[in-house]
C-alpha cells in the first residue's frame, strides 16, 4: 500500500482518521502499526492520542489543536517514506482457559450445530495462534483475529446482561476474554483466570495491538489455583518475547 | 480536609477534563459533560480549569463540609441551599464546617457543577479523577463517602467579577457538525432529511450516549468497528441516531454521519428527554 492509496479524514475538529481497505487482514494491520509508531515518535506522546482498529487509525490531538486542517498534509508527509517491509517485534502471550462446563454456557450447543465433540473443539481453539487487532468495545476487552473457520459462528441474538469477568468467547471470525463482568452478546466457550486490565496500574494491561495470544486448556482445579495466585499477585502471563 | 456526601443525589460524580492517551486500551475519555460550566465553576473559586469539580445530574447531592473552603454552584438554573438558605448560581462563598449544601433540583438544564478552592482530590485511576465504571470503583458519589480536597488560598480570587457566564448558548437547539466518515454512504434524501427535520431526545440519554426518538430508516450495511469519539453520531441498520458522550467507548460498528463540534456537545448535555435539537453542518 502507498501512502496516497490511503484515505485521509477529519473526524471533528480535533482529530484525523486515516483509512485502510475495510476488511481484516494482518498485513493491513501491520501497515496501520507502522503508521502508528511513526506518528507517535513524532509528537510528543502528551499531546496526542493515536487508537487503531482493524483498517482504520485515530489520531486524537485531544485540547492540543484549535482545528485539525492543515495537520493532514502534516502527517501525509511523514508517512511518505515509510517503508513497508520492516519487521515489527511482538510478543506472544500464552493465556489459560478452562473450558469446563460451568463456564463453558454455549459450547455444547456450538459443539452439536458445529458436529464436533467438546475435545474437538478445544483442540482447534488451542492450536491456533491468535493476533491482537484492537482493544475496545470495554477497557481491555481484546479483539482477537484468527478464529478457525470451523469454529466461526454469528454472536447470540440476544446479548446477555451478566457476563462474568474472564469469560472467553467467539463472535463472527473473532474470539475475545471479557476483562470485567459486564453484558455481552459473543458466545461463551471457557474463562480466563488472570486480570487482564487493572485502572490502578500506569500501565493497565500488558498487551498491544500486533501481539500474539495462544490459549492452553486447564482444568477447573489449576483454574481455581490460578486464580489464588493472580490475587496474590504472585502470577505472571507466559510471553515468548518476539 | 473533606466534604462528607450525606445524600448522594440522582448521579453526581468527581470529574475533571478526563483521560487522555488511554484510548488504545478501550478506555473511555469521561470528564465533566459540560465543559464550559464546569470551567466556569473553576475559574470562579480561582482554581485552573482542569481541576477536579463535582457532575450533579438533575436531582442534586446533600453535602456537610468539614471545613472551611470557598465554593461555587454553577449551571443554568438550580434550587439550592446552605443551611436552608437559598443560595445563588454563579456566587462563589465561603462555607463554614458543619455547613450543609442541599442542590434540591436543577430546574433549567441537567447538569450543574460545584467546585472547590483548590479542587477536589480524589484518587487519580490512568491520570484522571473522572469517575467511571469500571475504570473507578463507582460511577458516582456513594452515600456516607467523604471526598477530600486541598486548601489554596484563604483569599477570594481577585477577578471573578470579570468572569462571564453565557447561559443564551443553551438555549440553542442547534447542534452544529461536521459530516462523519461515512456520510457519503447515505442517499440523497436522507442526507438533506437529517439536515431539515427537528429531532426530539429520548429517554435514553446519559453520559455514555443520548438516544433520539425519531427513525431514519435506511439501507445502511454493517461495517467493521471503527473509532469512535465523544460527539460522534452513529445512524444503526435499524434506523435509529446514537450521539455518543464523554463515557462512550472508544469503537463502535455502526456507520459514523456527524461528529459534533465541542460546543454542540456541551450543548446537548444540557438537553433533557422530550427537548428538540436539530444538525446543522457546518462543513
Amino acid at each position: 500500500m502507498e501512502v496516497d492509496q490511503l484515505t485521509f479524514k477529519t473526524l471533528g475538529e480535533r482529530a484525523i482518521l486515516i483509512s485502510w481497505e475495510e476488511i481484516i487482514e494482518k498485513d493491513i494491520l501491520k501497515e496501520i502499526l507502522q503508521c502508528k509508531k511513526i506518528i507517535q515518535e513524532n509528537y510528543i506522546k502528551s499531546n496526542v492520542e493515536v487508537n487503531n482498529t482493524y483498517n482504520s487509525l485515530l489520531i486524537n490531538y485531544g485540547l492540543g489543536i484549535e482545528n485539525t486542517y492543515d495537520e493532514i498534509s502534516v502527517l501525509k508527509k511523514l508517512l511518505l517514506n515509510i517503508n513497508f517491509d520492516q519487521k515489527m517485534k511482538v510478543n506472544t502471550y500464552i493465556l489459560p482457559v478452562c473450558y469446563e462446563e460451568e463456564f463453558a454456557l454455549d459450547l455444547e450447543e456450538i459443539c452439536q450445530d458445529k458436529d464436533l465433540s467438546s475435545e474437538e473443539f478445544i483442540k482447534l481453539h488451542t492450536s491456533s495462534i491468535y493476533t491482537l487487532y484492537f482493544i475496545g468495545f470495554l477497557p481491555g476487552f481484546l479483539y482477537l483475529g484468527g478464529l478457525p473457520k470451523t469454529l466461526q459462528i454469528p454472536r447470540k441474538k440476544t446479548p446477555r446482561l451478566h457476563v462474568k469477568k474472564g469469560a472467553v468467547g467467539i463472535g463472527e471470525k473473532q474470539t475475545g476474554i471479557y476483562p470485567q463482568n459486564s453484558a455481552g452478546g459473543w458466545q461463551l466457550i471457557g474463562n480466563c483466570p488472570l486480570t487482564l486490565f487493572d485502572s490502578s496500574q500506569t500501565s493497565p494491561s500488558p498487551f498491544l495491538p500486533g501481539d500474539e495470544v495462544r490459549f492452553k486448556s486447564i482444568s477447573k482445579n489449576e483454574h481455581q489455583e490460578t486464580l489464588r495466585q493472580v490475587e496474590m499477585g504472585a502470577y505472571k502471563i507466559e510471553n515468548i518475547k518476539g | 480536609m473533606s466534604v462528607k456526601v450525606i445524600k448522594e443525589g440522582l448521579l453526581s460524580s468527581v470529574q475533571d477534563l478526563g483521560r487522555f492517551g488511554f484510548a488504545g486500551w478501550g478506555v473511555p475519555q469521561s470528564g465533566v459533560m459540560d465543559r464550559y460550566s464546569a470551567k466556569m465553576a473553576n475559574l470562579l473559586v480561582g482554581n485552573e480549569e482542569f481541576e477536579a469539580v463535582m457532575e450533579l445530574t438533575l436531582l442534586g447531592p446533600i453535602l456537610e463540609f468539614q471545613e472551611e473552603v470557598l465554593i461555587v454552584v454553577v449551571g443554568i438554573e438550580a434550587q439550592a441551599t446552605l443551611n436552608g438558605q437559598k443560595i445563588e448560581l454563579l456566587k462563589p462563598f465561603l462555607v463554614d464546617k458543619g455547613d450543609q449544601l442541599h442542590i434540591q433540583q436543577i430546574t433549567q438544564g441537567v447538569r450543574a457543577y460545584i467546585a472547590i478552592s483548590g479542587g477536589f482530590k480524589t484518587k487519580e485511576f490512568l491520570k484522571s479523577r473522572s469517575q467511571y465504571y469500571p475504570i473507578t470503583s463507582y460511577a458516582g458519589l456513594q452515600k456516607g463517602e467523604t471526598l477530600p480536597f486541598d486548601l489554596q488560598s484563604e483569599d477570594l480570587p481577585q477577578n471573578f467579577a470579570g468572569i462571564k457566564y453565557d447561559i443564551k448558548r443553551y438555549v440553542s437547539k442547534v447542534l452544529e457538525v461536521y459530516k462523519g466518515p461515512e456520510w457519503d454512504r447515505l442517499s440523497n434524501e436522507l442526507q438533506i432529511q437529517l439536515q431539515i427535520q427537528m429531532l426530539t431526545i429520548s429517554k435514553n440519554n446519559s453520559r455514555m450516549a443520548y438516544q433520539i426518538d425519531e427513525q431514519f430508516p435506511n439501507s445502511l450495511e454493517g461495517m467493521l468497528s471503527q473509532p469512535v469519539l465523544p460527539g460522534t453520531v452513529q445512524l444503526t441498520p435499524d434506523g435509529s441516531l446514537i450521539i455518543l458522550m464523554r463515557d462512550a467507548q472508544t469503537t463502535g460498528g455502526y456507520p459514523r454521519i456527524f461528529q459534533l463540534t465541542e460546543e454542540s456537545i456541551q450543548i446537548l448535555s444540557q438537553k433533557k428527554q422530550g427537548d428538540k435539537v436539530e444538525f446543522k453542518c457546518i462543513y
